[in-house]
């Protein structure tokens, strides 16, 4: 039999359909990979068992003639969702056991539709990090190679490399202020961020409340549309969630891109781009007019104060949601002389340094004498960039950029410099700040053999198009490379 | 910066051997919001169920939850703006207020800081001195009203080195109602309270039931020389009734006046109500208070009303104490200090109506303000748990109307009442108590009394005064059912008075 593993997630649904294999079948093949793949550390807690119990029921639902979006696939879970029953731990250790007694909007969404759960993957504490090594259960390892162990991105590491290896057909992930996009582009997958308000942020763990957006990593722009219309929609648990239905994005994907106008922000040209980064995107816009695009350049001007005003903004409200980390009511808890005591023994053994790092940037951004001189005018910033894209969508309907100023880095490069660490995120936090959906696909290879994506942005609630651009720069790159299995 | 330009009137001056001052007020006012679930969490809000019973996986702060507003209760908070004649804001927002405690789950409490629901309004309070003499109208202005989250309860006396944590009150909808600090005695503080507690009972927004800390007052105290510069003020947090609070602020005027005379300064802290010891003490220092870092709540959406919303609960709105009071007034033609009382809350004005209803309005409030609420106080009761119905007290001033008994005997009547004996009617029948109105009983009680005592009635000629002695006798001869009036005319009559 073809080795089930290597087959996108809608290449399975169709066999299943056909019955050219059972979820079983298919589930098996993917834990037998996932067994295979451990020494990736794509995964923080397996659930083969509760995969093969949901593999069967799946194939007796499909036998009855129940047949969901999602029915019998088997995915990854970043562990940021709670999961009803199994551990979810944020990557942090200050979760402990922590096992939810409830199921997160986007997981329940999926769960109705008939996914089946591998784990829980693993990923940066709390989602803050871009290379996945601030995690409480080490890195996770890039199936990616160049003579050396290279990190998958972050803070979805372990969605993209469970995809870019095989482990899984396509997994969740969350995007804060480019965790989605920037794993993709490391590992040579596909990754959407919606629309900020499209997936519910119910029951997964919150990082910075008005960034944070879940979204899928997969290996095509086809089978992101088919995971995002499962994970997406309204829900009333959600007071930011956008009530609006899910269109049909897998219809958009494939449709001509003839007569779209994609705009060229002079200003995502920055000092310092790797020549091959610029290649990439100068490869992208040619393929793009021979799509038959139109190019328009267009201008972001306010850009250059996106990462600062992102670096303020998401550790301010991230000091504040994980003021519930306190060792009280679930958690690690280290008891100390007196409640401050416990509360300072209990936070410094359970958050990371990047988290602690992330919370004392918060406390003082917001702290009286200083509010305004960093969270206020980070606030203005945002509008600001609000407003570039709302100028730029009068000349064009989707934007074309890179997705990550450099290919996947070695293990251990930068976790010392964090400012080095930040910079990852140039190109994807304005998407963030603005809300805009996002998607980075593959569209080549650097030097070195690496994948490198290129991002596509597109108007807010305008996911359709953001899927058909990207649909018609997947066929145009021809992306097919695959990392050498190198692991067992 | 505050600005307090009226001065108080010279009676509630404190005045010592160095001169007069005077006690500058301002309140803030924690009124629970009379509604089924709390702010941002489905779960119900009952009071005095067992710990930890009402709480939801938002309440408890666990990992992913999140808030959305109960727009009942942005509903009720609109209300009590109106019933303040406050400026009902459009747009409004919630932050989060930042700090740890182990009865708050969530690390911060949302609340409302740059933008509150409801801005500036202003009430009047008639203050009422020990003595029960009304006092001017003062008008006391509102700076604002706020929703935020209560947060639940710790308790520390369960375990010599243990706290428990009880939730079930942590998440319930709080009006937090400032005042400006309009208040010049501890009379018009407590009248403040008073008339808030009117206003919200009235409304049906908030129980104002002060035992169970459903409303209570943080108070802000500070003296000066009377219209002179303001001096530094102290908070004193939860106080929870209206003795508390004329005590506590009677108690902190005091301390400050002490402290000024003696050459000390004032320092900004916030205090506690000892009510046993009847003193303040600090609870934290300036120095120790929190940077709470409040930020916009990136959970919830700004609150944007509709202007429709709002001129609907205004249309909706019931009847507020001040036009009560102005009915009761020319209505029912009470003196102004009648209406007061009983339009100061609804349920006693409820009450009134009901009594009232068909009957002499005076005597209806004589009854109701002076026998009832009288006895209900000497037993501990609220209205609510009166033993004698609107209707059961209506219907024993029905017999003192139609003379079927006398005042007097009626009060004996009303204590059996209150003691559960019965209706006005039953206890009357059972003991006999009908006043006698046959003149020919009266008469002959009247021939005897007389004969009984010819020397007294010989010089009641001479002196008319004597009257009263051979009233006394007769009524007490008929054991007080002889009526009164019958029982002076004949006795003129014969004593040809």
């Amino acid at each position: 039999m073809t080795d089930l593993t290597k087959m996108t997630l809608s290449g399975a649904l169709d066999g299943m359909a056909k019955g050219d294999f059972s979820s079983e079948e298919l589930t098996k093949a993917h834990v037998d990979a996932c067994m295979d793949g451990a020494e990736l550390n794509a995964f923080i807690t397996t659930t083969f068992e509760l995969a093969m119990d949901q593999a069967k029921a799946s194939d007796a639902r499909r036998a009855s003639g129940e047949v969901g979006k999602l029915e019998g696939a088997p995915l990854g879970i970043k562990d940021l969702f709670c999961t009803e029953g199994v551990k979810t731990t944020a990557g942090s250790k200050i979760l402990g056991d922590f096992t939810p007694t409830y199921e997160s909007t986007v997981s329940a969404n999926m769960k109705a539709d008939g996914m089946v759960m591998l784990g829980k993957l693993n990923l940066d504490e709390f989602a803050m990090g871009s290379s996945n090594e601030t995690s409480h259960f080490g890195p996770v390892i890039n199936p990616w190679r160049n003579g050396e162990d290279l990190v998958p991105g972050g803070s979805s590491g372990g969605s993209a490399s469970a995809v870019a290896a095989d482990l899984c057909l396509g997994a969740t992930a969350t995007d804060t202020g480019g965790s989605i996009r920037q794993p993709a582009s490391f590992t040579g997958t596909v990754g959407i961020k919606p629309t900020y308000g499209r997936c519910s942020r119910w029951g997964t763990v919150a990082f910075a409340s008005s960034l944070d957006q879940a979204g899928p990593i997969a290996k095509t722009v086809r089978d992101s549309a088919i995971l995002l219309e499962s994970m997406a929609g309204y829900d009333p648990k959600d007071s930011t969630s956008i009530n609006a239905d899910v269109p049909d994005w897998v219809g958009a994907c494939g449709q001509s891109i003839k007569g779209m106008r994609i705009g060229i922000p002079k200003e995502y040209s920055i000092d310092g781009m790797p020549a091959d980064i610029q290649a990439l995107w100068d490869n992208g816009i040619e393929m793009m007019k021979a799509a038959g695009a139109e190019i328009v350049p267009i201008s972001l001007p306010h850009t250059k104060y996106a990462l600062p005003a992102y670096y303020v903004v998401a550790p301010a409200e991230a000091s504040s949601n994980l003021a519930r980390y306190d060792g009280m009511r679930y958690g690690l808890r280290v008891d100390g002389k007196d409640l401050t005591d416990t509360y300072e023994l209990t936070r410094t053994d359970g958050f990371g340094d990047e988290v602690r790092r992330r919370i004392m940037i918060g406390t003082y951004v917001l702290s009286a004498g200083y509010y305004d001189a960093y969270y206020l005018r980070a606030q203005k910033v945002r509008t600001r960039i609000v407003q570039d894209f709302e100028n730029a969508w009068e000349s064009c309907d989707a934007i074309l950029t890179p997705t990550a100023p450099s290919a996947a880095f070695a293990v251990g490069r930068k976790v010392s410099d964090p400012v080095q660490m930040y910079l990852n995120d140039i190109f994807t936090v304005t998407t963030n700040l603005a809300g805009l959906p996002g998607v980075s696909v593959p569209a080549g290879l650097d030097q070195n053999g690496l994948p490198l994506g290129l991002q596509i942005i597109g108007r807010a609630m305008d996911e359709a198009t953001v899927f058909k651009a990207a649909s018609a720069l997947e066929d145009a790159a021809g992306f097919t490379a695959k990392p050498e299995k190198w692991w067992v | 910066m505050f600005i307090a330009p009226r001065i108080a009137d010279k009676k509630d001056w404190i005045t010592t051997d160095t001169g007069d001052w005077e006690i500058i007020i301002g309140l803030e006012v924690h009124a629970q919001v009379a509604s089924e679930s709390k702010l941002f969490s489905g779960s119900a809000t009952d009071y005095g169920s067992a710990p930890n019973t009402q709480v939801s996986l938002v309440d408890a702060g666990m990992p992913g939850m999140l808030p959305v507003v109960n727009e009942f209760c942005i509903e009720q908070a609109v209300k009590t703006g109106f019933g303040l004649n406050a400026k009902i804001n459009l747009f409004s927002r919630f932050d989060r207020k930042n700090y740890f405690y182990v009865d708050l789950p969530q690390g911060y409490q949302i609340s409302q800081f740059e933008h509150p629901i409801v801005g500036e309004g202003e009430i009047e309070i008639l203050p009422i001195d020990g003595d029960g003499n009304v006092g001017e109208p003062v008008n006391v202005g509102i700076e604002r009203l706020h929703l935020e989250q209560d947060a639940g309860k710790s308790v520390h006396d369960l375990s010599p080195d243990e706290t428990y944590v009880d939730l079930n009150r942590c998440g319930v909808a709080l009006m937090e109602i400032v005042s400006k600090p309009d208040m010049r005695s501890p009379e018009e503080a407590s009248a403040y309270v008073e008339k808030l507690r009117g206003i919200v009972r009235a409304l049906g927004t908030c129980d104002g039931d002060m035992e169970k800390g459903n409303l209570r007052a943080d108070v802000n105290v500070s003296v000066r020389r009377p219209g002179g510069e303001l001096g530094t003020r102290c908070e004193i947090k939860n106080v929870n009734s209206m003795r508390f609070i004329r005590q506590a602020i009677n108690f902190e005027a005091r301390r400050h006046i002490d402290i000024l005379e003696a050459g000390g300064e004032i320092d900004q802290e916030t205090r506690l109500f000892d009510s046993v010891k009847g003193e303040t003490r600090t609870m934290r220092s300036k120095e120790d208070a929190h940077d709470y870092r409040y930020f916009p709540d990136p959970d919830l959406l700004p609150i944007k009303l509709e202007q429709s919303f709002v001129d609907r609960i205004k249309a909706e709105l019931p009847e507020m104490p001040d036009v009560r009071k102005a009915r009761f007034m020319s209505d029912y033609g009470l003196p102004e200090y009648d209406a007061r009382i009983l339009t100061a809350d609804k349920t006693k004005a409820d009450f009134y109506e009901i009594v009232t209803k068909g009957r002499d309005s005076k005597i209806a409030s004589n009854w109701t303000m002076g026998e009832l609420f009288g006895a209900l106080n000497k037993a501990g009761l609220e209205l609510e748990d009166s033993p004698v119905s609107a209707d059961a007290l209506g219907g024993l001033i029905d017999r003192i109307l139609d003379d079927t008994i006398s005042g007097k005997i009626a009060k004996d009547v009303f204590e059996k009442m209150f003691a559960g004996e019965g209706t006005a009617d039953e206890i009357i029948e059972r003991d006999g108590l009908k006043q006698v109105t046959d003149m020919g009983a009266i008469e002959a009680m009247v021939d005897k009394v007389i004969a009984d005592n010819s020397g007294q009635a010989a010089a009641a000629k001479e002196n008319p005064k004597l009257l009263g002695f051979f009233v006394g006798q007769v009524m007490k001869a008929s054991q007080g059912k002889a009526n009164p009036q019958a029982v002076n005319k004949i006795l003129r009559e014969k004593l040809g008075l």
